[in-house]
């Protein structure tokens, strides 16, 4: 019998010739709704990022690419220089730094070389203050948002959604995703939290709209 | 409580000589040195001190978290109940997307099938994520007796792997040592390390991220856990802090998942519920950091090359009990070992097994065998803090109580704890036989004449328990009188 075989038949066995029936799902808890994201929310969102210890700039639509470049200021300093930035290739054009870096098909490891990078998101959820990026050309493939120190992304309002179950809803389950709760972090001395490990270790939410 | 059932002779459980389920001596013993470490009992008590409350801040916030709780046992019941149609399941959800699928009866075909893939790529160095099953079947170890040069990537995984340490708590291996012991681990350990280097966390961070940036960027196998595998879509996914998971899932070309049967769930919308209730229960925090999934292999982003290894080493033994299973549902959240009285003194080596405190004493024995981790379900005093804080409303002390009657009946000659325990079993598992039974304590209180605790009065074999112990005085109430009292009914 092959391994496959003998741990399904092991399963069988451990679960009876009559199986009993399958226990019922009760989901009488907070589910996914489709409120528009409100004042509260967006305000919810904010304290919830910045209780991590990131950054929030909130500006309106038209400021994005002007409030991404405050956003670089702060994490780079005034002298950065738009060869040091990388975005994402589907990144808003309007919401780019003239001159910046802009991904393509390199090896991921050259990304490293790159003090900061901008993309933007697929969701946001204010109760977690978590942003969520799906892979797509928008968001950029996964170590774009990893490799460099500094990560700026990019959260418009109708991305703002209040819970887990509202956001996961929102996902496609077969691309992958990356949830980001603040800079990277370690609790693993003491249980003290300090920011800043393997992942960028500034994180700065523009919220835009 | 439904009366003792015995596990179904017959399904093998994981196998002896491999892997870290079994101490080298039992519970009682291992915890007499351990409660000797003065250094040890401090820093624990700090650091699950410091996590409880963080927890008991971010739970106290949820309006639901109960609804939630409910929800989570009822699909991990649920998924229990058809084990095998949602691996099948996901079998066919992570091949259709790219990924290849491995099966493995225990932990030394896990460890043979790892140790092929890995030499199948030429390379001679493997980063890994933190992960329980690898720890549980030694896989560190079968890469290295091979000639692979394995390197533990997360902060406190480091820590133990540096200091040639053994782990001791499940999210948090390192916790037993504090941030001067770390210093000095790094100091002596770490190639070309800051000779400034200080305590500070910040700064030990730091080092560990030099440490492993070059490590990372020119890995090309990763061997990860996984927290959660979604059925329905194929998705993996793993919980993380440092992002140390996330460069050993998306940097190197090959990725090697091993993962317990018992990870799975059915559908996508049942991470909603998980991914509420881990990180608060773990770390105390709203979310961690990092969650990652991944279904299958993604063109341009990741790697190219991605096996499933699904592991039983015992799962389907514990899946044959009926009361036992439940110890499956876990999510390895640790929070039961950071509110349990026991662990905080002992400390996690006591209980001899990668997983310790409340849920390893139910968990390894039904692993292994009973017989083989015979004393782990009498390391718990059965105050039910576990079972409080369990995000997946595990019943540990009705469990630990089953496991122990188990041991009991297995036993030709029963030992005078063996009988007593076998009392409490059934005493305990009947609303009448257990009042009486409180009835009884309050005799104790006419021994005592007022003291706090008991005098060392009782006969052998009750004196070879308080010996070591006080014994408090009983109280003149019962809880459940005080409440009904109180309370009314
Ligand atoms: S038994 Fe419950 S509380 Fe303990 S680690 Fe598992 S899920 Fe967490």
């Amino acid at each position: 019998m092959s391994a496959r075989e003998e741990v399904l038949a092991r399963i069988r066995t451990a679960l009876g010739e009559t199986r009993a029936p399958v226990p019922e799902v009760v989901r009488d808890y907070r589910q996914a709704g489709n409120a528009p994201a409100d004042a509260a929310l967006l305000a919810l969102l904010v304290d919830r990022v910045e209780d991590y210890r990131a950054d929030v700039l909130r500006c309106g639509p038209e400021e994005v690419g002007a409030t991404v470049r405050a956003a670089l200021t702060r994490g780079l300093g005034e002298g950065w220089a738009a060869a040091d930035v990388v975005v994402a290739p589907g990144l808003d054009a309007a919401w780019r730094p003239d001159g910046c870096d802009v991904d393509d098909d390199r090896p991921a490891v050259q990304l490293a070389d790159r003090a900061a990078a901008v993309t933007a998101v697929a969701v946001a959820i204010a109760e977690t203050g978590t942003l969520v990026l799906d892979g797509s050309p928008a968001c950029g493939r996964r170590a774009l948002s990893l490799l460099p120190d500094c990560l700026v992304c990019v959260v418009t309002v109708d991305q703002v959604v209040a819970g887990v179950p509202e956001g996961l809803a929102r996902l496609d389950p077969v691309r992958p995703l990356t949830m980001i709760s603040g800079p990277s972090a370690t609790s693993d001395i003491e249980l003290q939290r300090v920011e800043g490990v393997h992942g960028p270790r500034q994180l700065f939410v523009v919220l835009a709209g | 409580m439904t009366a003792v059932h015995l596990g179904m002779p017959g399904l093998p459980t994981a196998p002896r000589g491999v892997g870290h389920l079994r101490g080298t001596e039992s519970f009682p013993d291992a915890a007499r040195h351990e409660l000797r470490n003065g250094q040890l009992r401090a820093n624990l008590g700090h650091a699950t001190a410091t996590i409880r409350g963080k927890r008991a801040g971010v739970v106290a916030e949820v309006p639901d978290w109960e609804q939630l709780r409910a929800a989570g046992k009822a699909i991990k019941a649920a998924t229990m109940a058809r084990l095998d149609e949602h691996l099948v399941e996901l079998e066919r959800q992570v091949t259709a997307r790219g990924g290849t699928v491995h099966w493995a009866r225990d932990a030394n075909e896990a460890n043979a099938i790892v140790t092929a893939l890995v030499q199948a790529t030429g390379t001679t160095e493997v980063v890994k994520v933190k992960s329980m099953a690898t720890q549980e079947i030694g896989l560190n170890e079968a890469l290295e007796a091979v000639g692979l040069d394995v390197f533990e990537t997360d902060l406190a995984e480091l820590i133990v792997q540096l200091g040639e340490d053994k782990p001791s708590h499940i999210l948090v291996p390192a916790i037993h040592k504090n941030r001067a012991e770390i210093k000095e681990i790094f100091a002596r350990t770490i190639p070309g390390v800051d000779p400034e280097l200080t305590d500070d966390p910040r700064q030990l961070a730091m080092a560990a991220r030099t440490h492993l940036r070059e490590r990372f960027l020119r890995a090309r196998v990763a061997v990860s856990g996984a927290n959660f595998a979604v059925a329905e879509t194929g998705t993996l996914s793993v919980v993380e802090s440092e992002g140390n998971g996330r460069m050993c899932l998306t940097l190197p070309d090959t990725l090697i998942t091993v993962m317990g049967i018992e990870k799975v769930v059915p559908t996508w919308t049942d991470l909603e519920v998980f991914l509420q209730l881990l990180p608060r229960s773990s770390t105390g925090e709203r979310m961690n950091p990092y969650t990652s999934t991944w279904a299958g292999v993604t063109p341009g982003d990741g790697p190219q090359e991605f096996h499933l290894v699904l592991l039983d080493n015992g799962r389907t033994a514990v899946l044959a009990d009926e009361v036992g299973r439940e110890a499956l549902h876990c999510i390895r959240c640790s929070a039961c070992l950071n509110v349990c009285p026991v662990y905080e003194r002992t400390g996690g080596h006591a209980y001899g097994s990668v997983y310790p405190g409340p849920i390893g004493a139910i968990l390894s024995p039904q692993l292994t065998g009973v017989e083989d981790n015979a004393s782990l379900p009498y390391a718990s005093s059965l105050c039910g803090a576990c079972y409080e804080v369990c995000p997946v409303a595990i019943d540990i002390p009705s469990i630990l109580v089953h496991l122990r009657a188990e041991h009991v009946e297995a036993q030709e000659h029963p030992t005078a704890e063996a009988l007593a325990f076998r009392g409490l079993a059934k005493a305990m598992s009947h609303p009448r036989l257990w009042h009486l039974a409180q009835r009884g304590a309050r005799l104790g209180r006419l021994i005592a004449r007022g003291k706090p605790t008991l005098p060392n009065v009782f006969p052998p074999p009750i004196s070879g328990w308080t010996r070591s112990r006080d014994l408090p005085t009983p109280p003149t109430r019962t809880f459940v009188q005080q409440w009904t009292e109180e309370h009314g009914q």
